[in-house]
This record gives structure tokens, C-alpha cells and sequence, in this order.
């Protein structure tokens, strides 16, 4: 049992080491910009004393690693700075998106993850049968379609043909139930696009499973299918399975972005892309922020739940 | 006492095996007969079929095999008929089966007692507490230690041959009426072996349990078979007694396999050291692996270094060629200091010292014509190109016996034999002074291991190469070498000329790994056993 | 060529379950092989091919230019503009032949870059061991603890949106995936005796890497080509369709899709041609790397 809490607490190191250098990344990232933010915000055109009094607003004047600390200390606040473009608060910008767009993944999570597992279960146990050729061929092909295809064709089908769902997000009356209708087309949408990876990665662990001698082993101990699974591959796919959900939670995340374009939906993915094109840095600088934390802690959870689940490792010698 | 009658007949069995899309007959019409509480001892080479043959008797075909022919009748009835839920009541009660690799077909998420218990759960007994005291009962039969906390372990948690004897115990948890043993000895170590052999004895002797034992180790099948058949190629060759078959046998096959260990050669004296080891410590990472090794290798002599897995054996065959640097101590090679690691060698020195591994399938890149393989030294030392190379090329073929159109080969396309003579030859190929044998013919079977010892001192005979010998048989030390030293644990124990350690060791651990070496004689292992019980 | 290799081949036939050494070599076999793939295999070969022929062929069979104005803004599908007009003007079939050319020549680019970059430091990592491997690995975990989309977005406000930008960045956030997997591989292939064989031989670390681990790990590496240029592909399209990508006039899918959007509300599909066009290729590719995965050892079920 020590030894395992050594081992988590050793990944939890590693993962607060992460998070650092790539909050280091994303900072010094903007000091390589061409020329530099005042420059960049005043236009070519701005006289030197103007861009001298902006740089001494921002703190440009001071040494990088003095605005390092800053920087950082203001977020560990809950303070990321202010927007360039309207001169708000970022934190005030970005903590409403960032709970909108926790809201749609978790939605997408709810349909996606039960039907991946259970499908993925279903053609590995039939694996190399008719429904795992036809559901092997049907993934295939919907891992290859870009997601603003996936969510134009739901929009085509289910709102401008039938009127069945609202295509814009934005456009519901405000209550509750109008908000969750206008969730439902992103939602099914990133659902398609992560069930098909979902489904092929249960599949495989599954299959490294059941191809273990182990599993000979039952079979010829007498065990039936049904205990071979629950008791003999279950116990040991686990680690593998609880991995993929993760990963691909994980993947969800990102995916969001181009979904909440298409909808409009008011997430942080649609701030960051508005913000990249407007150049509003150090948005962009608090979104990148957040998306990798929130990736990072979903690989470092992966990385646990598997450690846990490994009985090699939790019970050493 | 045994009841008599048949229990197992297997008539005319035919089973297919699929490669490449095609399917080929693998067991080709074998029958056998099995009484009550009898011992068949199967033994072939590989690819002989016998695995087969052993899982066949649990009505069990491999994925990528199946059944085309012929009966497996047991008590009259042919599994290979019966439905999957007839089988699955036989199989693990009636029939049982153990595994060559314990640690690979025990589930790695259970304890040992529960994959025990779950034998007769699954069958529909469903006292936990009589069955966890039948399980301590038979591990303290099997001589395990500390039987009644024994089972509470993971599979990762107990050694390899504990392991194995664990894996018989849950075979006999159902008192089946069969066992077959897929050989269980093959992948321990000979002191290791003895264990699992007496246990496999006393849980086939003086009970009512009949087995089938697989194995291609005449020696340890003449210990516990009643009758023993000899298989290749998927076909019978002969089936005899035990004694009938070793003493008389019928067919040459069976009289070359019993006479397949080398012939034993005069141990010669040496006249000065071709390489000097004094003091030689080595770890990996932050374990020590070798330990103040001090060896003297005689010039133009075999030199054997006989150890156990794990006794540094190995480790010292990667210091000694420089793919380890050492921690500590010197390396003399003809005199000179030996640079410590292949980076600080001359490519002179390099050239050399020359090493021969133990599995010819991970030496050989896949993707190299053999006469690539063998070109390249050529090439690299003495700058030998074009037609001269292809020349010097078939010729070190046909030293080795091979044929030269052999060159326009990949080494997928050849047997592990002429793979190993293809690894003799690139070794060769850099004119060595010294080369190293590592365990050259453990993945061989016996009559090709045996052509490949005899090339190799047919070599020295003529070249007067210097051979460090690294093995952990005894035969093999027996036949070849002139000096031999022990390891055990990362240091030397004993070290002196062949006939004074084999005839007269002075180390206790040295007498044990000798008295453990399995020999023909059908009584070895009952005298063995008797001298360990008399000794406590 | 055939007839002194006749006795050979029977061998080649027989010892086909021991060697998976059938690459490389051309012969017959391969058009054999073809001939006996699945039908996905052939679809998918085939719309490879008809893209790259769409590519290559592009100034001469569409019929305007590129950034060329031709008619009013949003036609509806005539004999003059087979697939009708886009939100400027100009020709769609015109714009999706061109986009043939710049999205899947910018995507092959960039995951060409990718491979060279991250199978070279991925093959070296393996073989060096030791510190430089450390480094190379760590260095590469923190890259890859960023998510692809959103670290290529950042990077591309950084430096600009440029076509040699969009390139460099993309392929330099791929090929640590591509680091990941050469290097697990090239490990597998460094733990087995003939490299040892080759350090003891005295063989410089280039050697090892090109002629000993290279040929090993071919076949997993080519048909990860095929995968990572489907999501490098992917990522262009996407990033293009948030306007970050490829910039006008220049035609491409992701963007074609973003300007024609409002179309869709009015139940015109001609918008969700160039995303077709996407889901197509990147299907193909699929189809024929699954095909090719089961074609060399099993390596599907492998994973």
C-alpha cells in the first residue's frame, strides 16, 4: 500500500511540474511575438511616446521573469489580467464560458460513455463476427468526418428539414428547458464524434484481455462464458477501459471548440477562437491555460485510476 | 489401489493449424490409450504436435486450430462431440490441465486460493471454507511453504516454481481423473525442477489420477511416464514401457534422441590466458549483478561458465564484450587492458572478441539477407567488397555446413538450426581470437543442438579459437569444456578443470546442481528425493 | 526476373506463417494481394488516387481560376456553375478542385515534416538511451500534455496565420505523437540481439538507425503516415473552418465551408460539399491503412 501512495504521489509531482513548465510555455510563448503586444494593439502607425506609456500600463517595462511572477501569482488568484479588446476583467469573461462548456461535455459524456462501452464490450466478445465488422466499418467512418460536417448534417436533418431542435444555441427563451434544447444538437454532435474512438479503444483493451493465457486458462478449468468475463477479463480490463473513458473526456474538451463555433455556443472555445482572430492576447494566453490544466488533470486522473486498478501494483511483494 | 479399465482413447485424431490463410494438418492420425491411474509420457521434438495432442484431451482446440478427424474418447464418450456445457463440466473437475509458463496462466487479479476454490465453485461446490482447507492441505503435499497463508498471495508474489506447484495443486483440486501436464518443468531452473517433478509424482502416484505428460525431455519423462510415446511431426513414432523404450528402442529416431547428448571429449591442459577478469563488480542500475569476479580463460581451450538463471552468468558475457561498463575491476585481453565500454574499444579489439546469443530468431535482423549479414564484417574489417565478399560469403557458409544459395535468404526463411550456424558464421567472419557462447543451444532442440556442438569444436580443432561457454547445462559442460567455473549469486564459487568440479565439487551448491541433473535411469529421481529427505 | 527466383518463392510460400519480411520486395504478390483486398481496401485506394490525380491536375480541369469572380454571389447549380456560386461569386466546383490542391498538399507537407522530424528524434531517442532520451522524452511529454487543437491555435496568434507558418506549427505539434510511436517502436527493435550485434560490431549510431531499426519498423510507420495525415488533415480543416487556417483568397475546404454556411438554413447542401470532400478522402485513407494493418501481422489486435 506504501508503495502505491509513492507512486501517486509521485505522478501528482510530475503533473504540478507539467502544469508549470507549460504555464512557463504559454508566457514566454508571447515574448517571442514579433515585435510585442503594444506594438501589436496600437497598430504600426501609433507614435513612440503613445506605445512607451501603454508598455509602462501593461508592466512591459519590467524584467520577463518579474512578469512571470506576476502573472502567475494573479492567476493563482483567480486573476488573469485584463482584455485588450473591451477592457474587462478576463476572470469575469472566462469562469461563465468555462461552466458553459463543462456543461455540454458533461451532457455529451452522459450519452457517449455508456453507449462506447457497451458497444465496444459487444464487438469484442463478437469480435471478428458480423456486428464487429459492421460496427468496426461504421466507425471507421465516422472517426474520418471533421465535426462541423457531423454537426452541419445534424443541423440540415434535425432543425432546417424537421424543426425537431433549435440550430443556434444561443436562441433559446432563457429558461432552463430551453437551454437544455439548445445543448441537445452540440451535444449529440460531439457525442457521434467521440463514440466511434471511445468504441474502438474498449475494443482493443478488451481483445488484449480475452487473448491472454489466463483466459485459456478459465476456459479450461471449466469456467463459463459469462464468469470468464465478469470474473477473469473484467477484473483486468479495467485499468485499460477506465483509461480510455479519460482520454477521451479529455478529448471532449478540445473537441468542443469547433463544435461551439458551428452553435454558436457561448463556451470558452468560441471566446478563444474570437479572441485569436481579434488578437486579444492575454485571453488567449488565460483560455490556452485552462484548456491544457483542464487536460493535464484529466490525463494525471487516467494515469491514478490506473494505478489503482492494477493488481500488480497494488499488491507488491 | 488403481481401477482398472481404459479412460482415455483417442483414435485416429487429425487437427489442423491455419497460417498464412491456409490450412495445414498438424496432428496426423495419432491414437493412444490411456488406463485409470496411468502415466503416458509424450515427447517429440517442437512442432511435433504434442501440445496438440495434450489439449485435444480436454476437447480443446487453440484459436487458429480445429479438429478434422478421429475420436477423443474419454470413458467411452468423444469430447469432441459434446456440447460446450458437457465439456465445461468435465474440464477443471474430471480432466485438468498445467501450463508450461505458471505465471502466464494464472490470472494476475486473484489470490491463489481463490482461483483454487473457484475450480470447485464453478462445479457447483459451494462449501468455501472445506475447499480453502482442501487447498492448504494440497499445498503442503506439494511442499510449499508455509501452506496455510500460501494461498492469500497474488500470482506475482511467490517464485516461479512455487508458482508451477501451485498451478498442479488447483489441477488437483477436483481429484480429476486426468491431468495433463504441458511441460511443466521446461522454463525452471534444474534445482528448481526436482521440486516440481517430485510434486507432479506424488500427485500422480498411488492415487487414482491418470496424466498425460508432455515434455521433449527424455530424461524427465523416464521419471514419472509408465509408458512413453514418441512423437515428430505430428505422427507416432513408437509407443513402449518406459524401461522397454530406453533400453531397446525401436526406431532410429527414438535411439539418436536417447543418445543425443554430445560425445564427451578429453579434457585438455592450457598453456598461458587469453583473457584475465580480476576483480569485476557490475549492477544494473542500482542492482549488483556480479560481484569480485576473478577469471583466468586458458588460450585455445573451452572455457564453461555454468549457472542458474539470475547467477550473473549472463550479465558477465556483456561486460566481458563491452556492452556493459563494469563498476569496478580490470579487463585483460591478450595482455592489454580491455577499454570498458564498446565505445572506448578499438575496432581492432572490437573484431576480436566475438558473441554468439542464445536465440538465433532475435540475432538475425529480419530484414538482412544472410549474405548481408555476413558481408557486413567482411566489409567493415578488412574492407572486402562486391565479388570477393560474395566469394569469402559462400565460403563461410559451407564452414558451417550450409549451403551458399542459402545467402539470398532472409532469416525468416530458414530453420532454427541453420540460423544458429548462420550466427556461428558472421561471429567467424571477423576472424576472432575469442568468442563467446551464450546458452548457444538452449532454443534448439536436442539432435540440432547436438550439430551445432559439433561444428563448434570441429572449428576449434582446426582454428584453436578461444571459447567462453556460457550454459546452465551440465551435459553440455560434461562434453566440451576443459575448464569450467560456477556462479551463483553475481560471484564465482568454484573454478578448475572439468574433471575436478564434475567429478569431485567441493561446493555444496556445486554437488546440488550436479545431483540435479535428470538422468535416464528410471530410479534418479526416487534416490534423489530419498538422499534430500534422509539429509533433513 | 521471375524464373531463377521460382525456387526461392515456393520457400517464400511455405515459411510465410515464420517471416512477415513481404514488404520491400515487388512482385507479383503485391497486385495479388490488391487483387485480394476487401472491397473498403479498393474503395478507399481508389479514392486516394482520384484525389491526388484532383491535385495534381487542378489548373486544367476546372473551369475558372481559383480567386476568379465569375457570376453573382449564392447561384443556385446551373450549366454554367455546375455546383453553383459562393458568398463572393466565385465558381464552387472550381473551388473545391483547387481545394483538393491546397488542403491535402499543405496537410501531406506538414505531416511529412511531422514524420522526418519526430521518427529521426524518436529512432535517435531509442537507440542513444541515457540522458539525451530523458530529455528528448520529458521534453516531449510536456509538449504533448498541451491538446493539439488549442496549443496550434496558440501558437498560430503568436506567429501569424501564413501557409510556411501553418506548416511548421502543425507538423511541429504532430511529430511528437509521431516521436511517441517511433520510439516505442525503435525500442521494441532495440532490445533484440542483432542491435547489440551491430554496437559490438563497432557500427556508428546512423547505421543502427537506418539500416538495422529502420527497415524493422517500416510497415507500423507507413500506416501511421496514413493516420496522422487524416488527423493532420482534420486539424487544417477544422482550424481553416475557425478562420485560423489557410487564409483567402487561397480556396480550401474548411474555409469553403464556414463562408457557405448560411446556406444550410435555407436547406441548400452545396456547403456541405467541401466537408464531404474531407470526410471522403479521410475514409479512403482509413479504409486502406486498416486493410494495410491487418495485411502485416495483426497489428490491430495488438493495440
Amino acid at each position: 500500500m506504501r508503495n502505491i501512495l509513492v507512486l501517486i504521489a509521485n505522478r501528482l509531482a510530475t503533473g504540478v511540474l507539467t502544469l508549470w513548465i507549460v504555464s512557463v510555455i504559454i508566457f514566454l510563448g508571447v515574448s517571442a511575438l514579433p515585435g510585442d503586444i503594444a506594438t501589436e494593439v496600437l497598430g504600426q502607425g501609433a507614435s513612440p511616446e503613445t506605445v512607451a506609456a501603454f508598455r509602462i500600463q501593461l508592466g512591459l517595462d519590467l524584467p520577463l521573469h518579474e512578469r512571470y511572477v506576476a502573472w502567475l501569482s494573479g492567476i493563482l488568484h483567480g486573476d488573469f489580467g485584463t482584455s485588450l479588446a473591451n477592457h474587462r476583467p478576463i476572470s469575469d469573461l472566462v469562469f461563465g464560458r468555462l461552466s458553459s462548456t463543462l456543461e455540454l461535455a458533461l451532457l455529451a459524456a452522459v450519452m457517449a460513455v455508456p453507449l462506447a462501452l457497451a458497444l465496444g464490450i459487444l464487438a469484442a466478445l463478437y469480435r471478428n463476427g458480423v456486428f464487429d465488422r459492421v460496427i468496426n466499418m461504421l466507425t471507421l467512418t465516422s472517426i474520418s468526418f471533421p465535426e462541423f460536417f457531423v454537426a452541419y448534417v445534424l443541423i440540415l436533418f434535425l432543425s432546417v428539414k424537421t424543426g425537431l431542435l433549435p440550430s443556434l444555441a444561443g436562441s433559446s427563451d432563457g429558461t432552463v428547458l430551453g437551454r437544455i434544447e439548445g445543448m441537445i444538437l452540440p451535444a449529440l454532435t460531439l457525442t457521434l464524434v467521440v463514440v466511434a474512438h471511445m468504441m474502438r479503444m474498449t475494443r482493443a483493451a478488451l481483445v488484449g484481455v480475452l487473448a491472454s493465457p489466463y483466459i485459456e486458462m478459465a476456459k479450461l478449468k471449466g469456467v463459463s462464458p459469462l464468469g470468464i468475463i465478469t470474473r477473469h477479463a473484467l477484473p483486468n480490463a479495467l485499468a485499460p477501459i477506465i483509461n480510455v473513458v479519460v482520454l477521451n473526456l479529455a478529448y471532449l474538451i478540445v473537441g468542443v471548440v469547433v463544435v461551439e463555433v458551428v452553435f454558436v455556443y457561448p463556451g470558452l472555445g468560441q471566446l478563444m477562437v474570437d479572441s485569436v482572430q481579434k488578437r486579444d492576447i492575454p485571453v488567449v494566453q488565460a483560455c490556452s491555460l485552462i484548456f491544457a490544466a483542464t487536460y493535464i488533470l484529466l490525463n494525471l486522473t487516467a494515469d491514478i485510476l490506473a494505478t489503482v486498478t492494477n493488481p500488480r501494483l497494488l499488491h507488491r511483494r | 489401489m488403481t481401477k482398472a479399465g481404459i479412460l482415455l482413447n483417442v483414435n485416429g485424431l487429425r487437427i489442423e493449424g491455419e497460417s498464412g490463410g491456409r490450412w495445414q494438418e498438424i496432428v496426423k492420425g495419432v491414437s493412444l490409450r490411456l488406463d485409470r491411474g496411468e502415466v503416458l509420457g509424450l515427447i517429440g521434438e517442437s512442432g511435433a504436435g504434442k501440445s496438440t495432442i495434450g489439449l485435444a484431451a480436454l476437447g480443446y482446440a487453440r484459436p487458429g486450430c480445429r479438429f478434422s478427424g478421429g475420436q477423443v474418447l474419454f470413458e467411452g464418450r468423444d469430447l469432441l462431440r459434446m456440447s460446450e456445457s458437457e465439456l465445461r463440466r468435465l474440464r477443471g473437475m474430471r480432466i485438468a490441465y498445467v501450463a508450461q509458463s505458471a505465471a502466464a496462466f494464472f490470472n494476475p487479479a486473484h489470490r491463489l486460493i481463490d482461483q483454487f476454490i473457484e475450480v470447485l465453485a464453478v462445479h457447483g461446490f459451494s462449501d468455501r471454507a472445506a475447499a480453502a482447507a482442501k487447498a492448504c492441505n494440497l499445498y503442503a503435499c506439494l511442499g510449499l511453504p508455509d501452506p496455510a497463508r500460501f494461498g492469500q498471495r497474488y500470482p506475482h508474489q511467490v517464485s516461479g516454481g512455487q508458482l508451477q506447484r501451485a498451478m498442479i495443486a488447483m489441477a488437483m483440486a477436483g481429484d480429476p481423473d486426468l491431468i495433463v501436464f504441458d511441460e511443466p518443468t521446461t522454463a525452471l531452473d534444474v534445482t528448481t525442477q526436482v521440486g516440481v517433478l517430485a510434486a507432479v509424482r506424488s500427485a500422480v502416484r498411488g492415487s487414482e489420477t491418470a496424466a498425460l505428460y508432455i515434455t521433449h525431455d527424455l530424461a524427465v519423462v523416464a521419471q514419472v511416464a509408465d509408458r512413453i510415446m514418441v512423437l515428430r511431426q505430428g505422427e507416432m513414432v513408437e509407443e513402449a514401457e518406459t524401461q522397454t523404450l530406453l533400453r531397446t528402442p525401436g526406431q532410429d529416431y527414438t535411439r539418436r534422441l536417447l543418445t543425443a547428448d554430445p560425445t564427451i571429449r578429453r579434457e585438455r591442459a592450457a598453456d598461458g590466458h587469453l583473457l584475465e577478469i580480476d576483480n569485476l563488480s557490475a549492477s544494473y542500475g542500482a542492482r549488483r549483478v556480479l560481484d569480485g569476479i576473478s577469471i583466468r580463460v586458458p588460450k585455445g581451450r573451452t572455457m564453461a561458465i555454468v549457472g542458474e538463471s539470475g547467477s550473473g552468468k549472463s550479465t558477465l558475457a556483456r561486460v566481458i564484450t563491452g556492452l556493459l561498463a563494469p563498476d569496478t575491476g580490470t579487463l585483460r585481453f591478450d595482455g592489454a587492458v580491455l577499454g570498458r565500454g564498446t565505445g572506448q574499444r578499438a575496432s581492432e579489439t572490437l573484431r576480436r572478441i566475438q558473441l554468439i546469443h542464445q536465440m538465433p530468431d532475435t540475432a538475425l535482423n529480419p530484414r538482412q539477407k544472410v549474405s548481408e549479414i555476413l558481408g557486413r564484417p567482411l566489409t567493415l574489417y578488412n574492407g572486402v567488397k562486391g565479388e570477393a565478399a560474395a566469394e569469402q560469403v559462400a565460403r563461410l557458409l559451407e564452414q558451417v555446413e550450409l549451403s551458399p544459395a542459402l545467402g539470398d535468404r532472409f532469416p525468416g526463411e530458414l530453420s532454427g538450426g541453420q540460423k544458429q550456424r548462420v550466427c556461428i558464421a558472421r561471429a567467424i567472419a571477423a576472424d576472432p581470437d575469442l568468442i563467446i557462447c551464450d546458452e548457444v543451444t538452449s532454443g534448439l532442440d536436442p539432435l540440432v543442438a547436438e550439430g551445432i556442438l559439433d561444428l563448434l569444436s570441429d572449428m576449434q580443432k582446426q582454428s584453436g579459437k578461444t571459447y567462453l561457454f556460457i550454459t546452465h547445462d551440465l551435459k553440455i559442460v560434461a562434453a566440451i569444456a576443459d575448464t569450467v567455473v560456477v556462479m551463483k549469486n553475481g560471484e564465482v564459487i568454484e573454478q578448475d578443470g572439468r574433471d575436478a568440479v564434475l567429478k569431485s565439487p567441493r561446493n555444496d551448491y556445486t554437488k546440488r546442481l550436479i545431483a540435479s541433473v535428470p538422468q535416464m535411469d528410471h530410479g534418479w529421481l526416487d534416490t534423489l528425493t530419498a538422499r534430500s529427505s534422509a539429509d533433513k | 526476373m521471375l524464373l531463377p527466383k521460382e525456387p526461392s518463392m515456393t520457400v517464400l510460400a511455405r515459411g510465410s506463417a515464420v517471416s512477415s519480411a513481404t514488404g520491400g520486395r515487388l512482385s507479383p504478390k503485391w497486385l495479388k494481394a490488391l487483387a485480394a483486398a476487401p472491397l473498403s481496401a479498393k474503395l478507399g485506394l481508389f479514392i486516394v488516387i482520384f484525389y491526388v490525380g484532383l491535385a495534381l491536375l487542378a489548373p486544367w480541369i476546372s473551369p475558372y481560376g481559383e480567386a476568379e469572380i465569375v457570376g453573382p454571389q449564392f447561384s443556385a447549380w446551373s450549366s454554367e456553375f455546375l455546383l453553383g456560386t459562393d458568398n463572393l461569386g466565385r465558381d464552387m466546383l472550381t473551388r473545391l478542385i483547387f481545394g483538393a490542391r491546397n488542403t491535402v498538399g499543405i496537410a501531406f507537407a506538414a505531416t511529412l515534416l511531422a514524420f522526418a522530424v519526430g521518427g529521426t528524434l524518436g529512432i535517435f531517442s531509442a537507440v542513444a538511451g541515457g540522458w539525451p532520451d530523458h530529455l528528448l522524452s520529458r521534453t516531449v511529454d510536456v509538449l504533448m500534455a498541451i491538446p493539439q487543437l488549442i496549443f496550434s491555435m496558440f501558437l498560430l496568434t503568436i506567429f501569424g496565420m501564413s501557409i510556411p507558418v501553418l506548416i511548421v506549427v502543425i507538423a511541429l505539434v504532430d511529430s511528437t505523437r509521431v516521436f511517441r510511436l517511433a520510439r516505442a517502436l525503435a525500442m521494441n527493435v532495440t532490445v533484440m540481439d542483432y542491435i547489440d550485434v551491430a554496437r559490438l560490431r563497432g557500427e556508428s549510431w546512423l547505421w543502427i538507425m537506418r539500416r538495422e531499426i529502420l527497415p524493422n519498423i517500416l510497415s507500423p510507420l507507413v500506416a501511421e503516415f496514413g493516420l496522422r495525415f487524416c488527423f493532420v488533415f482534420l486539424m487544417i480543416s477544422a482550424l481553416s473552418f475557425l478562420g485560423l487556417g489557410i487564409q483567402p483568397p487561397t480556396a480550401d475546404w474548411g474555409s469553403m465551408v464556414r463562408d457557405n454556411a448560411t446556406l444550410i438554413t435555407y436547406g441548400d447542401i452545396s456547403p456541405l460539399l467541401p466537408a464531404a470532400a474531407i470526410a471522403v478522402l479521410t475514409i479512403g485513407i482509413n479504409y486502406v491503412v486498416d486493410w494495410f494493418l491487418d495485411k502485416s501481422s495483426g497489428l490491430r489486435e495488438g493495440q
